[in-house]
Order: C-alpha cells, then structure tokens, then sequence
C-alpha cells in the first residue's frame, strides 16, 4: 500500500481521512458519566504534598490542584466528591495520578474562570487553558519567554481516520475565526494562519482568516514535518517546534474559546472522533474524564474479550487496557477493532527488507536501529543511529514485513537512553 | 475481577499493511515459475527431480534444524523452499541426487541457520552452497560433462566456457535469441533468460525486490562488458552476450536482492549493484572461473555491512 512503485521518484503516503466523504457529518453529545476520571501528568507529589482527599465536593469547571504549590492538577467536567486518588505508571514509564469523581446528577459551575476571562490574561488563564482539548498544553505553549513567532492553528489531523479539527474547520467556521481573534488578543502572538487540508481551502477562506492549505497526507500531518515541510526548518535533535519559534494549537482547541469567554466557564469539552468496529465514523461531543465505556455505550457499539480499543489514531494512539480509561484532553480518537482485524506483531529478527528505511520520513537507518534496540543498546543507538530524529510516525512498524513491534522498540529506546542520561548527569 | 472483559493492548500502530514474509516467498516462486518451467520443458524429467528434490530437501533441512537449534517451526514461512528453488535453478539437470541433498544441507545449515536463521544471514545461502559445491567438487558444476548425452538443436557447449577458451569466435555460435529463448545449456532455471526478465520485472514492480540493486547490477554487467569488449573485440564478448549468457540475470533478480545479505540505503545500493556486476566481467573475463556471478555476489554481500554505512543525514542532525 506504501510501498515505493518501480522507478518512482516520489514515495507513496497514506492519505488521511477526510471529512466530506462522510456519509453523516452528525456530531452526537455523549451525556455525562456518573463516575469522571482524571488524570493528571507530570511528575508526581510525595503523599505528605497531596492537598486532594477523598470525600473532597469539586463543581464543574474547578481547577483542581494535585498538591500544594505546583502546577499539576485538572479541571473538573462535572460537580460531585472524589470517591478515589492513585499513583501510576504508563506503559512507556510516565507516571500520573487518576483521581475519579462521583459525579452530582446536576452541574454547579465554578466561578473561578468566569472571574479572570473578564480580563484575559495569559498568566492566570494558564491554568484553565491547559485543559483545553489537544496536546501540547494550550497554557505553557502560550506563556512561553521568548515568546512565539508564528501559531499554527491546525485545521488538519495529524493521524489516520481522526478528523474531529477538519469537522471543526467544516461545521463551525465562526467560531473557529472569533477563537483566533480571542487567542490573537490574549496571546500577542504576531503571526498566527489556519492551515488545512486543501479540499477544505475554500470553506475555511470564507472566514476572512490567513489560510494555508496542504496535501493530507501522512505522515506530513506531523508538526515536525509540517516544520520540515511549510517552514523549511527541520527541527534539530533535542528541541521542539516551540523552540524555533513556532506553536502548535488544535482548531477544536482554538474554536473552543470564544464561548469560554462569552459565558465564563471553562472549557469542560472534547471533540471525538469515533471510528466504530465496521470503520464508520462519528464525531462525538464528550465531557473530558468520562469513561470509554459510557462513550462506546452512549453509540451503540459493543466490545468483546480479545477486542482492542484504542485512544488516538490507527499510528500513533494509546491502547485502553480497559474500558474504564477516560477521555482525555489529548484524547482526539476512539479507534475500536475487532478481534478479528488484530495482526499480531511477532518476535522474528529483522530481515533487513528496507522498507522501513524507504519509508522513515526522517531518513533513519532504522534496519540497523532495531538490531541495536533489540540488543538493549540503546545509548549507542541515540548516539550513533539516530535515535532521536524520529518523528514517531510509526510507519516503520506499518510496513515491517517480519512484524517486528519496531515503533515500540524505538519509544522504548528514548525513554531508557533519557533515563539513562538524566541518571549519569545527576550522578555526575 | 476475573470476569471482566480483556482487551487486547499493545504499542502503536495499530494498521499494518499486510505484507508478510510468507507472501514475499510465495511472489518469488510465482515469479521464478516461467524459468523452472521451461528449463523442466528444455531438459526433461531429470531437471524436474532436482528441483522438486532441491525444494524438498531444503524445507527438510529447515525442519530439521528448527528441531535442533529448538526454535519455532519455520518452513511456513517459505524461505526454505525459495532457498531450494533458487539452488535447484542454478544445477545443471544432470546433478547426481547426493548433490542437490549435500548443497541443500550446506545451504540451509552453514548459509542460514549457522547464523540465526531467517535474516541474519550474511551471505545469500544458495550462492554459499553454490560455491561449496565448485570449490569441493570439480567437474560436477562443469555443463559440457553433465550435458554430454543430451542432443539439442542448439550448440551444447558451456556459452562462457566456449568464449573464454576461444575468444569472440566462438560467440559467434550462438544466437542471442536463442539464449533469449531459454537455448543454452545451464543450471534447469537459468537458460530461459525472457522468463527470468519476466519475473525480475514482476519482482521490482511489486516492490518485492530493490530495484536499485537490479538495475545498477545490469549496468555494471554491461558496462564492464562493453569496455573489455571495445579493448579487444577479438578477445572478449560483448555486453548482450554476457547479460543473457550464465547465471547474469538470476543473480541479477533473485540472487544479489537477497534481503539480508544487500544494504538498503540509495547508494550503498548502487555501489553493490555495480561493484557485483563489474567483479562478474572481472571473473569471468580476467578470472579462474567460468562464471563469475557467484563469486562477485558472494564477495559484494561481505562488503554490505561497510558499504551499508554511507546513508543519508537524519532529520534534525546537523552534522
């Protein structure tokens, strides 16, 4: 499907799902869960520092903090008492607190947002705008020194199937155009342009906003290849988009804004896309922290044992090991298969078929990468492979003849070669 | 909690497009087809014994070292029966049985599993049989002896031998849509050159092979060709003859695009597929041996690792 035709100069992509071929263009709203569950990121408080307790009553739209004098905390979707607070780990070492909240059949709205967006002000609004929907937080992306030169707003998808940004794009133009205004005032950004998919060019011109548009295709959907790409600025190994100057924000983010600040409640909301077991997609309005469960429930679509149901898109999603897992803010898709659509990855060396390596858009040996990673040779890896380069695509793992698990093999090296770095200097 | 319902969980991505190695072993042998058929056609029952034999054998083979080395049975995969295949095309169809078992032994055991079996190979396992076998057993990869009871409508002298002995004169004997048309005598699946340029084109377009490899392996075939040719016409054959002629355009499709004995990166690619093809000429021309396809593969997939290293810039590294 991607791989490079006879004497082809250019190399095939995956093109991304696209929203006028749609049947429905329907947004459903999932009513809110009974029980919410947030989690929060971040380096973890010691137990004495935990200002949460349990029994503790949160009203919608609360910025809740985890411990006293950091920043980490939520924002509530829902009114009720915190009925359970744990540590824990993620699959890649990443800890974070699940607090989950017994949610009050009736919303109280917390006053807090309403009082500060009278006067926005980057500094004290940061908080709240973490919790708007898309990654990275809206709030430190903002409130950076120096401050940022140009804000992309996307009106494009990074992964395959979701199109929740490009349905903003489409079902809610104006909003999405106040938003920029509103983030152009509070932000101070200079330069800030919509870009989407060409086939919605047009459409989004009609919002008088600066508009770029480019092919759909992945993995150019990236930022870091948008970098690469649209701005000619390859991001060098180590930094982030932010720090050549250039952000990132979602359209649903941005679109999100101006009602945040016309009726003074924080944004509680988060715009899903749903692709079901038989692939029909639905776009489906959620209160961050509920449940799959209740989303999958609320659409009609049963799971089974053996089912997988992922969180994000078909390259780059998260797996839910249960269907207890909320939704959260970087949450942009449900991706629900079935057992019988699973291609098992294996344990097989690798053959050295070079389709990784014809495919890796940042021009990684991966073929020799993965006999290093397989090796637990992971700082000679960042060292001599780069590691580092990728842009964590995942199409290696896509096109692996043998199946190797090689998009797990390389997040599994950065994170132990960080580790591994972090503790030398500490030790240092 | 033990009732509850399991989800399958694992790292992204969760697409793949399907590929497999199975499916990639299963192309080879549909497209080495055209070539095994005509060379069955061309020499009859004996060259069907050694390639049903050969295929046979190597799967055997492979079983039994899967038992051994007690690692997964692995003969499903169909990388034993291509190793087979592709030794079985290269012997001539008057091979003594003991032979196609031997060379399937070393080239399943010493070429593959010696190593760790299926991609850790670092030289092709049919071309390290191959050359066992000429290097151990004189006279028993010589085509005047094994077709010497054969009576053809075509000249039955060894083609590359003939020149080398007696210079362009006796390339003159044959005819190069002969040779086209699968008239020579050679291993069972390497006489019909139009079949084998058949499969190698099927190879490349569905991508199941490095074109790069293929193509810059022909060119170099032609052009140290063509330049020995233009020294000394009298001496040496031209281009046409050498590319049709012996195992050139087996080693040119199926041999030297083995996965993991070829680098992958743009040149390294280019750079192994003419430095085989001009090593080839050199053999052939200059060398000992008749054909110089086996050697020039063997000795380019032990420069692959170091030629492997020339690869392009990552993105985001300065220097």
């Amino acid at each position: 499907m991607i791989k490079r035709p006879f004497f082809a100069i250019t190399r095939p992509k995956l093109r991304c799902a696209r929203i006028s071929a749609l049947p429905a263009e329907t947004l459903v709203e999932i009513p809110p869960a009974r029980t919410a569950v947030f989690l929060v990121k971040g380096v973890l408080p010691k137990a004495d520092e935990i200002v949460i307790r349990v029994g503790d009553r949160v009203r919608t739209g609360q910025k809740v903090l985890l411990a006293r004098e950091r920043a980490e905390g939520f924002v509530s979707s829902v009114t009720g008492k915190v009925a359970s607070l744990s540590l824990r780990m993620r699959t890649v070492g990443q800890p974070y607190a699940s607090v989950s909240v017994d949610a009050d059949e009736q919303d109280q709205w917390d006053d807090a947002f309403g009082l500060q967006a009278k006067e926005p002000n980057l500094s004290t609004l940061a908080g709240f705008l973490g919790a708007l929907p898309g990654a990275p937080d809206f709030g430190s992306l903002l409130n950076r020194n120096p401050g940022l030169e140009t804000l992309v707003v996307l009106g494009t998808d990074e992964d395959l199937l979701v199109t929740k940004n490009q349905f903003v794009v489409h079902s809610d133009p104006e909003s999405l155009k106040h938003g920029m205004e509103v983030l152009k005032k509070i932000s101070g950004v200079p330069r800030m342009f919509l870009l989407v998919p060409d086939y919605l060019k047009e459409e989004a011109e009609k919002t008088g906003v600066e508009v770029k548009a480019m092919k759909a295709l992945y993995p150019d959907t990236l930022s870091r290849m948008i970098m690469k790409n649209l701005f000619r600025k390859p991001v060098p190994v180590g930094k982030r988009c932010e720090d050549l100057g250039v952000g990132f924000v979602s359209a649903e983010a941005v679109a999100a804004l101006p009602r945040a600040f016309s009726e003074g409640k924080a944004p509680i909301h988060k715009l899903l896309t749903v692709v079901r077991k038989h692939g029909a997609i639905v776009h489906a309005k959620v209160r961050i922290g509920t449940p799959v469960k209740d989303v999958l429930s609320a659409l009609g679509e049963a799971t089974h044992q053996g089912d997988r149901v992922v969180l994000g898109g078909a390259m780059t999603g998260r797996p839910a090991f249960s269907e207890e897992a909320p939704v959260e803010v970087d949450t942009d898709a449900i991706l629900v298969q079935d057992r019988t659509q699973i291609i098992p990855s294996s344990d097989s060396h690798c053959v050295n078929c070079g389709e990784c390596v014809s495919v890796c858009p940042a021009k990684m040996p991966v073929n020799l990468l993965i006999r290093y990673l397989e090796n637990g040779l992971f700082e000679e890896a960042a060292q001599d492979l780069d590691l580092f380069s990728c842009v964590e695509c995942g199409l290696c793992s896509y096109v692996c003849i043998v199946r190797i698990p090689i998009f797990q093999y390389i997040m599994l090296g950065k994170q132990e070669a960080s580790r591994i770095k972090s503790a030398e200097e500490a030790h240092a | 909690m033990l009732d509850q319902k399991l989800l399958v969980g694992s790292h992204a991505p969760y697409w793949h497009n399907g590929s497999s190695i199975r499916d990639k072993s299963a192309h080879t042998v549909l497209a080495a087809l055209p070539a095994v058929l005509m060379g069955i056609y061309q020499f009859g029952v004996p060259a069907l014994g050694v390639m049903t034999l050969s295929i046979s054998c190597a799967m055997l083979w492979e079983l039994i070292l899967n038992r051994v080395m007690k690692r997964p049975v692995s003969i499903g995969d169909g990388d034993a029966a291509v190793i087979g295949l592709l030794f079985g095309m290269m012997l001539p169809s008057a091979t003594p049985w003991w032979v196609v078992v031997l060379g399937t032994a070393v080239a399943v055991s010493v070429g593959k599993w010696i190593f760790g079996g299926l991609g850790c190979n670092p030289l092709n396992p049919a071309l390290v049989a191959i050359a066992t076998l000429i290097i151990s057993y004189k006279g028993i990869m010589d085509l005047d002896l094994a077709y010497l009871n054969y009576d053809f409508s075509f000249p039955a002298a060894d083609p590359l031998k003939a020149v080398k002995a007696f210079g362009t004169d006796a390339a003159a004997r044959y005819s190069l849509t002969g040779f086209l048309m699968g008239q020579q005598v050679g291993g069972v699946g390497t006489v019909f050159a139009l079949g084998l340029l058949i499969g190698g084109l099927y190879l490349m377009v569905r991508g199941l092979i490095r074109w790069e490899i293929s193509i810059s392996y022909l060119v170099g075939v032609l052009a140290a060709a063509s330049i020995f040719n233009l020294s000394n016409p009298e001496k040496y054959a031209g281009p046409w003859f050498h590319l049709l002629a012996g195992y050139t355009l087996l080693g040119a499709f199926f041999l030297i695009t083995e996965y993991s004995s070829s680098p992958v990166n743009p040149i390294p690619m280019i750079l192994y597929g003419v430095g085989a093809g001009v090593m080839t000429i050199l053999i052939r021309n200059v060398g000992g041996f008749t054909d110089g396809v086996v050697f020039a593969i063997l000795l380019f997939n032990v420069a692959n690792p170091l030629l492997d290293k020339i690869r392009p810039r990552a993105l985001g590294r300065s220097s």
